[in-house]
């Protein structure tokens, strides 16, 4: 039965005005919601996008007139643009990597049940309430070789050979922040993928069981399985989030060494922020967009091939 | 049962390593914060000074504008904890019980507002709040971020929501409650652990905001904490045991929250994954 049908013969015998009191009421408790995210979200993303196409400096009373394509052709021939552009690859790609790598074994690893498993799960999801600026400055002074033991430790395990500040080396500067990003990003990954291995009811591991799988080859044959929906989703909305994440560096490097950290987020930031030239911030934030949107499409197009092959 | 028990111990280890791993930096926070300056440098890589202090949250205390930084966050974390909450419950309880026309169009209203660079955001949001008297304003603030972290919350809710059975309030709604007055008084109760988890997740989040607090957000007055810090650090860039005294200070709020919340968190993206 549709749910016309049933709504029907509910609310067919009711007065108009009860009828539409009755459909309007699941908009009353959604009406703030919508409010506030039409409001500061939708309106300001429009505003943003126009703002592509002016040339709107804060500072200038005169600015404000539409420039055209302006802007977007002084990007397509700004160097620092395209480095920016490498530099996010390499830092989305490595953190989204190392962070879902080490929280599927921390999510394995929390699964099963064992004395103190409450106050070990508490201690290692904590990097996760660590501010972002704060885990950003915590970082960049465990790299200072002055206060900090991260230099002289990889000295010793000759990863170096003197101890410098690896964020002041360009050749170096972005593990930095990766590193940073993946110590408080872990318990993201953690928290979700223990979620979804909890909701794998448990009789299908004593039945394989019995029936001799191993171990491995129960995690590939039901564990991965059920979580591959969750692993989808959260890897796709954490790689357009930390592809926009520029906090760790906007603190930890400022984009530096000489540019060898600045990725696109952190340009934006830095446009509108320092040269308070919104026009160009925002030419940079619409391609930024344009680019998440086709690798979003992508990943849901090659997820719905794959659940068609099935 | 030898295999068995290998298998335990490299278990327990790997868990070891990384609480080890989340632990440390924060450990060396605290260490550098009680560590005496005299000492700060010849004894920079010592897991404990040989002589502790706690002057250095003495100096951030008296002689800065930390605590107004503190009231500041503590202001604008908790306001929006509570007003994201209220939203987020009444909105995720209309995605989870109702079944309406342009339900879809909500649920997709708010993933766009998951995908897109929110730094796109800070140019127009400061040319609307500017007009409107809310830049340099912690209303100003509340407001952004509220809006910032509903979308999140309101899926986080629903998923509390999901997994209480609908019986209950039907069954008030036949004794002839209204369905608000069933709402507030039968299912909110029930899901105290769910309001707990979202209060704690925004206000870590609130508390944590950066890039929209130092544009919105000018002078010492109405700053929040990560700006106050971040000034603060670039004011006294020398000194490394009062940065992290404050550090340490601004970390405590945060933390105590999530360790009271981490457990509900799991259990309601659980019981949103059992529903499907």
């Amino acid at each position: 039965m549709s749910y016309h049908q049933v709504a029907g013969t509910r609310t067919g015998g009711k007065r108009p005005l009860r009828r539409f009191a009755d459909a309007a009421e699941p908009w009353f408790y959604s009406a703030p919601v919508l409010v506030l995210i039409i409001a500061v979200m939708l309106v300001p993303l429009l505003l943003g996008l126009s703002y592509a196409f002016r040339d709107i400096q804060l500072l200038n009373p005169f600015s404000g007139g539409f420039v055209g394509l302006k802007h977007l052709k002084a990007l397509s021939q700004d160097a620092a643009f395209y480095r920016a552009l490498k530099n996010t690859l390499w830092w989305t790609g490595a953190s989204v990597f190392l962070q879902f790598f080490f929280g599927l074994i921390l999510a394995l690893l929390l699964d099963k049940p064992f004395a103190g498993r409450g106050i070990a799960q508490a201690l290692v999801f904590l990097p996760w309430a660590v501010p972002t600026f704060l885990a950003g400055l915590n970082w960049a002074w465990l790299f200072n070789p002055v206060i900090g033991p991260l230099p002289h430790w990889m000295v010793s395990l000759g990863l170096l050979s003197a101890p410098n500040n690896i964020l002041a080396d360009p050749q170096l500067a972005m593990w930095g922040p990766i590193i940073a990003n993946v110590w408080w990003g872990i318990p993201f990954f953690a928290i979700t993928l223990l979620a979804a291995l909890q909701a794998i009811p448990r009789d299908l591991y004593e039945a394989a069981a019995i029936d001799g799988a191993n171990p491995l080859q129960r995690f590939i044959s039901i564990t991965l399985p059920f979580l591959a929906p969750t692993i989808a989703i959260t890897i796709l909305l954490r790689t357009v989030w930390i592809a926009n994440f520029a906090d760790l560096i906007v603190v930890m490097t400022n984009g530096g060494p000489a540019d060898r950290t600045q990725i696109v987020a952190s340009y934006i930031f830095t446009q509108a922020f320092r040269r308070l030239d919104f026009g160009y911030a925002s030419a940079i934030a619409l391609v930024l967009l344009v680019l998440l949107l086709a690798y979003s499409m992508l990943i849901v197009v090659i997820r719905q091939r794959l659940i068609e092959k099935d | 049962m030898t295999g068995k028990l290998i298998g335990t111990i490299a278990h327990r280890g790997a868990i070891l390593v990384y609480i080890a791993f989340a632990l440390f930096p924060l450990f060396w926070l605290l260490k550098v914060s009680v560590t005496p300056n005299d000492l700060l440098y010849s004894e920079g890589v010592r897991l404990w000074p040989s002589r502790s202090t706690f002057d250095h949250y003495h100096f951030v205390i008296e002689n800065s504008a930390f605590p107004t930084f503190f009231k500041n966050s503590l202001i604008v974390a908790s306001s929006t904890a509570f007003a994201v909450t209220v939203f987020s419950s009444l909105a995720g309880y209309a995605l989870s019980r109702f079944r309406f026309r342009g339900k879809y169009v909500i649920i997709a209203l708010m993933l766009i507002t998951q995908m897109f660079p929110l730094v796109m955001l800070v140019a127009p949001i400061f040319k609307m709040l500017s007009p409107l008297g809310l830049t340099n304003s912690l209303t100003g603030l509340v407001i952004v971020y509220t809006a910032f972290n509903v979308p999140f919350a309101t899926f986080l809710m629903q998923s509390f929501f999901d997994g209480i059975p609908k019986d209950l309030e039907e069954a008030a709604m036949i004794d002839g409650a209204s369905r608000f007055t069933a709402f507030r008084q039968i299912i909110l109760p029930l899901t105290l652990p769910g309001i707990a988890a979202t209060l704690g997740f925004v206000f870590t989040a609130a508390w944590s905001e950066l890039l929209f607090a130092l544009m919105l957000i000018s002078g010492n007055a109405s700053a929040t904490f990560p700006v106050g810090l971040l000034t603060f650090v670039s004011k006294f860039s020398v000194d490394f045991g009062q940065m992290m005294a404050a550090g340490v200070m601004a970390l405590i709020p945060a933390c105590l929250f999530f360790l009271l919340i981490q457990r509900y968190l799991v259990q309601g993206l659980t019981a949103g994954a059992v529903k499907g």
